[in-house]
């Protein structure tokens, strides 16, 4: 039903709370984020206007490229995996008597968790001497590295701990789109004959692209952001082999004080997102079916 | 296959849920004990000292509770600022109707790092670092929540508002006692989402509340880390802190949950 009459008016009561502090706290700070990478100010002298100054130094800033290079790098580990990981989780839980609070509860212990307590654990599993990991490594007869000490084992740590952290997260999605296939199709396709290999692949599978591309645009928005992991477990270490790009938005703004440089950082970062979720959903009409 | 099924699902869950309970039973334990090797998962002389510790190494009452307050504060402001907005959106016609959604839609797709900066400067300028308001305010309003509640507030039968409306009630009355009970499910799942996002929150907390005042669990247990880098039952203690209350949040509310809602939300 629509209000209408005299009663029309009590939209502006409804709306005015969460508008009114979306202008001031969200809108503001993302138009003022434009004007501010013109900018050199380090909050203690008077703003200096550079024009594009700041693009242009980031355009060459390696240690910016290496930044948004680790962050590419970690997404073409982390991806495949946890879409693989969630995937797999679902299947195994999509069955009738699996549905059970307990299993989900159990695989969501890690999304729900705050990154900072649970990358603290896996810092602490990980500890190259008295790390648990090393420790079960050892009983087999391979020595472990010092995992987030060495160069590209870094990395390969922190992927491994954000696909542990998210499996869960991507299991849902994928667990709300198994339930919106028809029972039906599955069982056509075993009674034509189909193994469950076939029968995935052919009939579950094309059905469950939406959701696929849902998971796959969800966790590229995210993992161009990742961050805390990375600020806990290496510090963007060892020598800067692990740097991603909010943490030199966040190593800009605050440790050398450059705001107007880090509010350019911010817009590269908003770009490069837009674009790769434009491109996405330019790509989704070749694969993705729309049963 | 079955067995397999079952199995596959086991080793799973114990993955998940095994850095839990290291982080307990490390937490439960001595300095020294730490150091032993093979390490062990049940701990010989099991005792709360750590969490004692903790508790005179930073001022974890005042830490918790502003984790707490902070929470409390946006989880129903933005349950609430929310679902009046998704309302107001989905069951009135006004002029610029289409445009206030899309400004909505709009910042749902800027990542928060860009606001962060100018952000820190206005609470700056507002005089808010270090202040509980400066983690609460900005915090409030969620784009994504206006989307949540508009959907299913647009699903929402009209002869339940109507009969409301017969017996005399306007758009205030009828929204709290129909429409709002009504979106039990969108306030479950959002609530719990807010909760776990304020509660959780790292990146701005670090920018303005870096002293007791304001400090939250995770950004002293960040700093907590920096300082006793090697004191693993103290950080241990401190993170098992952290994540106890939203697992527990999550484990009562999830069967209220409709994770449908998330996935079928933007449409």
């Amino acid at each position: 039903m629509t209000w209408l009459g005299s009663a029309r008016r009590w939209w502006v009561v409804f709306i005015a709370p969460s508008f009114a502090l979306l202008l001031v706290f969200t809108v503001l700070p993302i138009v003022a984020a434009a004007g501010l990478s013109l900018f050199k100010w380090d909050l203690l002298t008077p703003p200096e206007y550079q024009g594009v100054g700041n693009f242009v130094e980031l355009a060459r800033d390696a240690e910016f490229r290496a930044a948004l290079w680790h962050t590419i790098v970690f997404i073409i580990g982390y991806l495949p995996l946890v879409t693989a990981a969630g995937l797999g989780l679902a299947l195994l839980l999509n069955r009738p008597g699996r549905r059970a609070g307990a299993w989900r509860v159990a695989f969501f212990m890690p999304v729900v968790s705050a990154w900072v307590a649970v990358a603290l654990m896996w810092k602490w599993m990980l500890n190259s001497r008295f790390g648990v990991i090393n420790w079960l490594l050892g009983l087999v007869g391979i020595e472990g590295p010092a995992w987030l000490f060495e160069r590209g084992w870094a990395m390969v740590s922190v992927i491994a701990a954000s696909v542990w952290k998210d499996a869960g997260f991507v299991m849902i999605l994928f667990l709300a789109g198994l339930q919106a296939i028809p029972r039906e199709y599955r069982e056509a396709a075993s009674v034509d004959g189909a193994n469950r290999w076939q029968a995935f692949w052919k009939v579950t599978f094309p059905l469950l692209t939406p959701t696929v591309f849902l998971v796959l645009v969800i966790l590229l928005i995210n993992s161009f952001q990742v961050f805390e992991q990375v600020w806990i477990l290496t510090g963007g270490g060892p020598l800067g082999s692990t740097t991603v790009v909010v943490e030199r938005i966040v190593r800009h703004a605050f440790t050398f004080g450059r705001m107007g440089y880090a509010a350019a950082m911010s817009w590269v970062l908003f770009a490069i997102i837009f674009s790769v979720t434009l491109i996405q959903t330019r790509l989704q009409r070749r694969w993705v079916h729309y049963g | 296959m079955h067995a397999l099924g079952w199995g596959l699902l086991t080793v799973a869950a114990a993955t998940m849920v095994f850095p839990f309970a290291w982080s307990v039973s490390t937490s439960l334990q001595t300095k020294e004990a730490l150091l032993r090797i093979p390490p062990q998962l049940i701990p010989e002389s099991p005792s709360l000292d750590s969490y004692r510790e903790l508790a005179q190494v930073m001022p974890l009452g005042r830490i918790v509770l502003n984790s707490a307050i902070v929470t409390l504060f946006i989880t129903v402001l933005q349950v609430v600022t929310s679902a009046m907005a998704g309302y107001g959106l989905a069951r009135f016609r006004f002029r610029g109707r289409h445009g206030l959604f899309l400004v909505y839609l709009g910042t749902l797709m800027v990542p928060f790092q860009v606001t962060i900066v100018p952000l820190f400067i206005l609470m700056r300028w507002f005089g808010w670092i270090n202040t509980l308001q400066a983690l609460i305010l900005p915090g409030i309003a969620s784009a994504f929540g206006v989307f949540l509640f508009r959907q299913f507030f647009l699903q929402m039968p009209a002869e339940l508002e109507e009969a409301a409306a017969l017996d005399g009630a306007g758009p205030w009355r009828t929204f709290w006692s129909v429409a709002f009970p009504y979106a039990r499910p969108a306030t479950a799942t959002h609530g719990i989402l807010a909760f776990m996002a304020s509660w959780n929150a790292f990146l701005w907390p670090l920018f303005v509340a870096r002293n007791e005042n304001a400090m939250t669990l995770p950004v002293g247990l960040a700093s907590l880390h920096g300082r006793y880098e090697t004191d693993w039952n103290l950080v241990m203690a401190g993170s098992v802190i952290a994540v106890i209350p939203v697992i527990v949040a999550f484990a009562v509310v999830q069967r209220h949950m409709s994770p449908e809602l998330l996935v079928g939300g933007p449409r």
